[in-house]
This record gives C-alpha cells, structure tokens and sequence, in this order.
C-alpha cells in the first residue's frame, strides 16, 4: 500500500474548481515533486492534505488513515510535517524556538506538570533539546540558533522552515516551493538536503516546485497538473518531454 | 562584554542565564520583602497596589501579550473574582481555599465565554470582550441577592493561618500576601512559558497556519490560554476587593479593562517584566501626577486647582509616545539599554528592528 493515496479529489472555491478529480499516490521512501503554471491548484493539494481545506468529494489516506476523518492539527500527529510557500515561521521567536515548537506534537507532559515543571518536564525538554540540536546539525544552522527569524535573510529562513519540519520527526515531508528565491548555491544545498533526508533519514518528499534543475535532479516521479487536473505522471524526463505538459506551459504551436 | 558560555541544555531550560542574573533577581527578592522595614503605611499600601495591577497584567500578557489574542474585557473577570472570593468569605468559607477557588472559578467561566469568542480575530476579539465588560456591569446589578447590586459589599478582613489580613488593619500583612501570591503566579508563568504549553502560544501568535501544521490544536490551545489569563485576572481582582475594601458594578468598569490593555502595552508587550514594568507605571501615575501638581502649584500659585481628566490625559499621551518610538514598551527600551552596555561597543542600530508586529491574528491562511 502507498504511504499517501489521493483519490479522485475534487475542490471548488465558489465557480472554480481548484482541484479537478485529482488521484495520485507517493510510495514510501520516493521524492514526488509536483509541477505546474501558477494556478493549476499545485499548493491546494497541500493544503487538502494538511486539512486546511475539505474536498467535496474524493478521499485522502495517509499511512492507513482517513486523512478527512482528522482535525487540522491531527495531520501532523501521524507523521505529516510541512513548509509553507510564504513562509510562516514564528517570527518573534528564535530559531531554537521555532525547532522546540516542532517537538510538540510529542508532548507527554500536560498543564499541571508543566507549571511545577517536574521532573518529568526538565527530562522531555533536554529529549526536545537534543532532537534538535541533531536537526541543527543535519542543517548547518549552528550559527543562527539563538537568533530571532525577524532578522534572519530569507534563504536561512527557508532553511528553518524545513529544519522545524523535520523536528516533528515525520514520515512525509511536504515542501512547499523549497527552492523559490534561493541564489543557485543555496538551490544546489536545497538539493543536496532533499536526497540526504530521504536517504539519510527515510522521509519520503513531496514537493511543488518550479524549478525543473531542482526537480528532475532529486525526484523519482513527478506529476504534472493544470488546472487542478492531471497532466502527466511518470519519470522527471518522461513529463519535461510530455505533449501535453508542453502545451501548458508554451501553448499551442502555431 | 559579557559572554555566557554554554555547556549544558540546562543553561537554557533553567529560568535564568548565569549566577551573575540569579544574584540580581535574589536581592530584588529580598529588597520587596523586606520592604515593610523600611517603607511607611502609605508608600507599602502603593507598592501592594502596584503588585495587583501587575498580576492582573500578568493574567492579561498570557492572553495578549503572549497567545496574541486582544481583550478588552479583563474588567469582568477582575469583577468575577472579586466577587466570588467575597461570597465565598462570606458562606463562610476559609480564605485559603476562597481564593484559590475564585481563580479557578474565573478561569473556568473564562474559557466558557472564550468558545464561541474563539472565531474572532484581532479587532473583532476585542470588541467582543468590551461588550462582556459592558455585560458585567449589568449582570453585578441584575443578581444583587448575591453581588449587592449598586450598593456594593464590603470586603471582611481574612484570616489566615491565624494571621488576621486587613488593608487598613494590617497593612503589612496584606503585602505579604499580595507579594506571595504576585511570586507564585509568577514563576508559575515562567515555568509555562519554557514548557511545550507556552511555546505554542507563542507559536498561536505568531502564525496560526503553521502552528496547526506543528500539531497544535488552534482552538484548544487559545480556550487553555484564555482560562489560565483569566484564572490569573480573577486571583488579582479578589486581591483587588480585598485592596479596595468596598466595591459595586461601577468599580470594575471597562476603564479598568482599557487601563489594563494599555498597562502591558506600555510596560512591553510578551515578557513577564513588561507586567511589571506597566503595573508601576499605572500604579504610581496618580500619585506622581499629584505631587507634581502641588509641585507646579507651589511655584505657580493656585495649588487646589483640580484639572479633570488629566491622569487620562497623560497616560493616554505615554501610551502613543509609546507606540510610536518604542513599540516594545519599557521592557524593550529597558532590554535594548543592556544590550548596549553588554555588547559594547558592537551593538548596531537596527539590531532590534522588527519587520511585522504583534497581534497579526486576522491572518489565518
């Protein structure tokens, strides 16, 4: 069985359907990267799988689970971690701050033990603390730890963006648009991290991004959308030279 | 230049960096209690006056200042503790176990009224909890069997562990109290705020979006928020009854709660010295604003003039001053200052310059 099967989902926002009877499914251990023109509902998927959004019909399975059965704040409790395309950091806080929140949804402790901070708390805390430290390792970001992301440059930002992710410890890493705005290096070490979490760490990767030298150098699949449907599904090279997906992006030949 | 080195996750888990901070916060420890020493009845009672209003902005920073979410309805919870303190003193149930028992009352109700207030963002929020404040008054006035209506109650000196506790029999005693519990409530809030509970406030504040992909409950989260800030404004209104010694529907108006909003506002917005800071700002401003009137009048002539509106007046003109050249209240000035002396001389201009503010709630997705 896949990790994550979507199965015919289908998303209106009044008139427009932002997501047309899509099905896909990531395997465990692959990186899926989808691709598509601004609009084609790409980030929607995200966001139906993260539960921001309910399809009106269709179904989400995640690891055995009814993904729409789930609250917003339950998708992450069963391993899904994600990045945002805008970035949505906590920007008051630092980035250790931002890591520890990652933590959260291993917490055992509950309000009463927290407020005599007991024992049990310290002990859960320094647990956190060293998961973190490792993740701050995996990303070089020892430079930045106590820094508050209200300061920080845009390309650590997004690199802190996938660094929380990965502190929840997820099975499935969702990465919103992970190269956009980066300088060619930092796309080249975005690249680097993709292959390394997954081969490293056995995350599977699913990813929206534009940039197709990022896309067809780390992803095993890529699906191809417009307009909220199905363009084309297969290897990177099998999509780039797509007729179909050709004509999304370039049009019709005269 | 002062430097902390690391070398244990302790130093960061523990409430404070180095022996060189513990030390300044233990004498100030000890200088507030000792106190009664060397203070007399007046300046005490002042300073008692000071630490109410500051664990009533402590119960409104967890709300405000820390989960983001604006109230100006704090009033009312003052007003439910006051009074479910004083009933119970008056069932003749013991002060040890009234008073606890009013704050948990208040936070219960708190949380009860925050369900449906849990939809509405930034403005609309406050609106809402300034209609509860305005509610309030009326309700004090519509059960008067039990809250005395218009006429009012008066607070009965307590007894605790023998220790008979009167603002104006015992002064000293009051202070005692007041200061145990303003510490207790204090390094409670301390404990939450470096504890998984406190950093998802912090998360709510900053960005609900991803707070709920990090697996925070968003509603769950601000209804815990809201009865802990209005458990903790409920211990500090029964601290105020007991304070005022008389009260009615009028003397927790939405004033009060404005007041308390532009308090912490003032003092700091998300730190616990912000509270504080605020508190004795609040609380002392009456009493500066009156001195230096006779002040003025001394040298001017004309000392009796009362000038209606004034301590508004002023306070109001803080607060804009404020907002406009230091955002991050006392606390932040007061922050930056030692950032300077402990990094000079490196420290940069715009080192604390924030690209977003506070209180961005309306943003969901």
């Amino acid at each position: 069985m896949s990790l994550l099967e979507i199965e015919n989902v289908t998303l209106k926002f009044g008139g427009l359907t932002a997501v047309d009877n899509l099905s896909f499914s990531v395997e465990q251990g692959e990186v899926f990267a989808i691709v598509g023109p601004n609009g084609a509902g790409k980030s929607t998927v995200f966001n139906l799988i993260s539960r921001f959004y309910t399809p009106i019909n269709g179904s989400i399975h995640f690891d055995g689970h009814d993904l729409l059965k789930e609250k917003a704040s339950d998708v992450a409790s069963h391993g899904v971690a994600r990045t945002f395309q805008n970035i949505e950091l906590f920007e008051q806080a630092t980035v250790l701050e931002n890591l520890l929140v990652g933590r959260h949804r291993h917490r055992q402790s509950n309000f009463l033990t927290e407020l005599f901070f007991t024992p049990s708390v310290k002990k859960q805390e320094i647990q956190s603390r060293h998961y973190v430290e490792e993740i701050i390792d995996f990303l070089d970001l020892q430079a930045y730890r106590e820094k508050r992301i209200a300061g920080l440059p845009y390309g650590v930002r997004k690199v802190v963006e996938v660094a929380r992710a990965l502190a929840t410890d997820p099975k499935l890493l969702l990465l919103d648009e992970p190269a956009s705005g980066l300088s060619v290096e930092e796309t080249t070490d975005m690249r680097w991290w993709i292959d390394d979490i997954r081969r490293q760490m056995g995350i599977t990767v699913l990813m929206v991004e534009h940039d197709m030298g990022l896309v067809s150098g780390v992803s095993d699949r890529v699906l191809a959308m417009a307009d909220g449907a199905r363009l084309a599904l297969g290897t990177p090279a099998e999509v780039q030279s797509d007729p179909a997906v050709i004509e999304a992006y370039l049009g019709h030949a005269a | 230049m002062r430097i902390v080195f690391k070398t244990n996750y302790m130093q960061d888990i523990r409430p404070w960096k180095d022996g060189y901070q513990l030390s300044l916060y233990l004498i100030l420890l000890a200088v507030v209690f000792a106190a009664p020493f060397f203070m007399d009845a007046f300046y005490l009672g002042e300073m008692t006056n000071v630490l109410i209003w500051a664990i009533a902005g402590l119960g409104l920073m967890i709300l405000t200042g820390h989960t983001g979410q604006a109230s100006l309805g704090h009033a009312a919870f003052l007003a439910m503790g006051c009074y479910a303190n004083i009933i119970l003193l008056d069932a003749g149930v013991p002060f040890m176990i009234a008073f606890p028992l009013a704050g948990i009352l208040t936070g219960i109700i708190g949380m009860v009224i925050a369900i449906p207030a849990l939809r509405l963002h930034g403005i609309y929020l406050a609106i809402a909890t300034m209609a509860m404040s305005i509610l309030v008054d009326d309700i004090i006035v519509l059960t008067e069997p039990w809250t005395g209506g218009v006429g009012g109650k008066y607070a009965p000196p307590v007894n605790i562990f023998g220790f008979m506790v009167d603002r104006w029999g015992t002064p000293r005693e009051f202070y005692y109290l007041v200061l145990v519990v303003s510490v207790i409530v204090t390094l409670g809030y301390i404990n939450l705020l470096r504890a998984p509970l406190g950093r998802s406030f912090i998360a709510l504040r900053d960005s609900e979006v991803s707070a709920q992909a990090m697996g925070i409950d968003v509603a769950r989260t601000k209804a815990i928020s809201f009865a802990i800030s209005c458990g903790i404004t409920g211990l500090a209104g029964a601290l105020m009854g007991l304070f005022a010694g008389a009260f009615n529907n009028e003397t927790f108006s939405v004033v009060i709660s404005i007041q308390l909003l532009m308090m912490i506002v003032i003092g700091g917005l998300g730190s616990i010295h912000g509270a504080f800071f605020g508190a004795i700002i609040v609380g002392f401003l009456p009493q500066f604003l009156s001195i230096a009137k006779e002040w003025v009048g001394a040298i001017a002539g004309g000392s009796s003039v009362a000038i209606p509106g004034l301590e508004f007046g002023i306070f109001g003109m803080i607060l804009i001053i404020f907002i406009l050249f230091e955002p991050m209240g006392i606390y932040g000035r007061w922050f930056k200052i030692r950032t300077w002396f402990e990094l000079f001389p490196f420290y940069r201009k715009d080192m604390f310059k924030r690209q977003k503010s506070y209180l961005k709630t309306e943003r969901l997705r």
